[in-house]
């Protein structure tokens, strides 16, 4: 009990929790994943539970200043044995408490021997307990390759943590990390995937390798970086290493280190993480480029409207946009109207044109869309539309859910 | 079409309903409302009681896809599972759309009727997804058990999930609204209605996973990060009495006489 209490405590600050990404039916044994992934409960801090999150041990030999598990932080010190790992899996898995297991570790003695005590305890859970749940795990950057492989095949996703989004900042608070041996794993994956993918086309029974892909996670705001570098690099992540997910982990004040924000006074900059995840949205499912969202102007987002409220704002010479005709993509742009509502909108226009009350019937919210549409040819009776007004209008929609970040707002400004 | 109206009284069953749609279209009539038996309700309509035919229902369970496509025979199935109030009237109301404007019923999206039906059953099938993660399950003597209290007829829609996910167990999965139960065993299933309910008291194993378990869930929350509306927006409260995480055993008592 102390145990899980102690390596669940060392891994709450990973945020990744997903369980999504491969459809496996059931066979032998026990287990089986869905695409949508699943979440089998939340956290008083509102976060998904889906997959039992612990670390194999958190006796750490680095030292990053900005991590709970450093090695000169005072801390009560575990590590599972595979056994046991295997059957508090098993036994949370049985009862529906999660869908899989997430395993992180400190780097305990070396890369090379953290991972392959990994490999040890997930070869036992998938082989002697025929466990086929899902299973995410950490690489360990500086691993000898031929480890790291072992470790995809016996897991559905692997990543690899960025850590903090700059060199500079890597080096300063990190000593003993290196940003080339971060990106070393990440390529090797991303080669790794494409390779099994290309033999499984071939033979049917190729070893998989990490089929749900890989992602990665930085901290936000424990570093001077502005939202357009951490987006342009969360694009290039996207881009060049083919990653599932960028996640963005807003800095928790675990250290007293002068390298870092004052542990005094320090709000975790969570509103600042919800821009950035909203952008992140645009990048992989709105067809948006960074570009387009940040730029030398303004190199932060605007706190008070959402990134694509912003985006249209700034360029409301390509609106309204008349919804019985434009296409997906330009649809996809007005504010309020997401991938649901343009593919209902598709749908529905096949059979006769579109009113502004068939759209609230048909479910597309009109609260932000209505200032940037148009139902043949004519706006919403009654409304007006001038740039200011629009946006006051819609720092007004978002102030009510806004209220608890209040003063961090300010302080941005 | 002016169908003379009746208030229809079947068994509450989907090949009940089926039979109903037979014999409206059968002798030209317009269901004004549907009763099941017992239900206690008056009407003002002429009443045409309904006895359940398989081979009536299976004709127009056929009908279905070849009518208005497999989209619109999974808004029908589906559709009959919600818990939208005066199901059947709606149900009815899209049949009678469908037969007449074929597959394309399904794209009508701005049309109040079909509207109606698809939001019924995306409640149902989110409703489903919600569950797949928060059952939960006790092991009873090597039989997992659980209870749920949902708000849809979700138990046929996660059978399918369930089987695939515990292959070689036993498994009970009761419904606390709609009074049915869920039996799994290696491939074989069964959802029988079932009024009474109750799980033996839990093992001493069963008691240390879940205290363990709630333990994980405490810790794995970061405290500054606190934030019970979003918490809840994503698992709203009704879902809570069924879970592990919610319940704080009541003190056994073997312990009550060691204090003693």
């Amino acid at each position: 009990m102390d145990k899980l209490t102690i390596l669940a405590d060392a891994a709450k600050y990973d945020a990744a929790c997903t369980s999504s990404g491969v459809d496996r039916r059931g066979g032998k044994g026990m287990g089986s994943t869905m695409a949508a992934g699943c979440c089998h409960s939340f956290s008083a801090d509102g976060r998904c539970i889906s997959l039992l999150k612990v670390l194999y041990t958190n006796r750490c030999i680095y030292d990053c200043a900005y991590c709970v598990n450093r090695r000169s932080n005072d801390l009560p010190r575990a590590a599972f044995t595979p056994r046991e790992l295997a059957e508090l899996t098993m036994a949370f898995y049985r009862r529906n408490y999660i869908e899989g297991l997430f395993l992180s570790s400190a780097v305990w003695v070396s890369p090379d021997r953290t991972t392959e005590e990994m490999i040890s305890a997930l070869t036992l859970l998938r082989q002697e307990y025929g466990f086929h749940g899902y299973i995410h795990a950490k690489a360990i950057p500086g691993a000898d390759p031929l480890l790291t492989q072992r470790l995809g095949q016996l897991a559905d996703r692997l990543s690899v943590n960025i850590e903090l989004p700059s060199e500079d900042s890597l080096h300063k608070l990190c000593p003993d990390k290196e940003k080339k041996a971060i990106l070393a794993p990440m390529a090797q994956i991303r080669d790794g995937i494409t390779q099994a993918k290309g033999e499984l086309v071939r033979y049917r029974h190729a070893p998989r390798f990490a089929p749900a892909g890989q992602s990665t996670q930085m901290i936000i705001g424990a570093t001077p970086e502005s939202d357009k570098h951490i987006l342009t690099l969360t694009q290039a992540l996207y881009d060049q290493y083919k990653l599932k997910r960028v996640f963005f982990s807003a800095y928790m004040p675990v250290s007293d280190s002068s390298l870092l924000p004052a542990r005094r006074d320090f709000k975790p900059p969570l509103l600042r993480e919800h821009r950035l995840y909203q952008a992140d949205w645009l990048l992989r499912f709105y067809h948006f480029r960074a570009e387009e969202l940040l730029d030398e102007a303004h190199p932060n987002f605007d706190t008070r409207v959402d990134p694509k409220c912003a985006w249209a704002l700034g360029h409301m010479e390509q609106f309204p946009v008349e919804v019985n005709r434009a296409d997906y993509e330009t649809l996809l742009r007005v504010p309020g109207i997401g991938v649901v509502s343009a593919k209902r909108i598709l749908t529905a226009r096949r059979v006769g044109p579109l009113t502004f009350s068939g759209l609230k019937t048909l479910g597309v919210v009109l609260k932000r869309a209505q200032y940037f549409i148009t139902c043949s040819g004519k706006m919403l009776e009654g409304l007006r539309v001038n740039p200011d007004g629009v946006l006051r209008h819609l720092v007004a929609l978002e102030r009510p859910a806004l209220a608890g970040h209040e003063p961090e707002q300010l302080s941005l400004f | 079409m002016d169908w003379p109206r009746f208030a229809y009284e079947y068994d509450g069953s989907f090949a009940g309903f089926l039979t109903c749609v037979f014999e409206a279209y059968a002798h030209k009539e317009e269901p004004a409302c549907f009763l099941t038996h017992g239900d206690g309700r008056m009407t003002l309509w002429p009443e045409r009681a309904v006895d359940t035919d398989h081979q009536k229902a299976r004709r127009v369970y056929r009908s279905l896809e070849r009518s208005m496509g497999a989209q619109g025979k999974r808004l029908v199935t589906y559709g009959f599972l919600t818990c939208l109030e005066e199901r059947e009237l709606i149900l009815w109301d899209f049949l009678r759309l469908g037969y007449e404007r074929g597959p394309s019923v399904v794209r009508d999206l701005t049309n109040p009727r079909v509207a109606a039906l698809g939001k019924a059953v995306g409640h149902l099938t989110n409703e489903a997804h919600l569950l797949k993660g928060f059952t939960r399950f006790s092991d009873q003597d090597g039989v997992l058990a659980g209870e749920i209290q949902p708000q849809n007829r979700v138990l046929p829609l996660l059978r399918p999930h369930f089987a695939a996910r515990y292959p070689g167990e036993t498994l009970v999965l009761y419904d606390r609204t709609h009074r049915e139960a869920l039996f799994c065993q290696k491939g074989k299933w069964a959802i029988v209605p079932l009024d009474r309910f109750h799980l033996a008291p839990p093992g001493a194993g069963e008691l240390d996973w879940r205290a363990l378990w709630r333990q994980f869930y405490d810790t794995i929350a970061i405290e500054g990060r606190y934030n019970p509306k979003c918490r809840m927006t994503h698992m709203p409260k009704r879902y809570w009495g069924t879970m592990t995480e919610f319940q704080r055993e009541a003190p056994s008592p073997s312990g009550a006489m060691e204090q003693i």
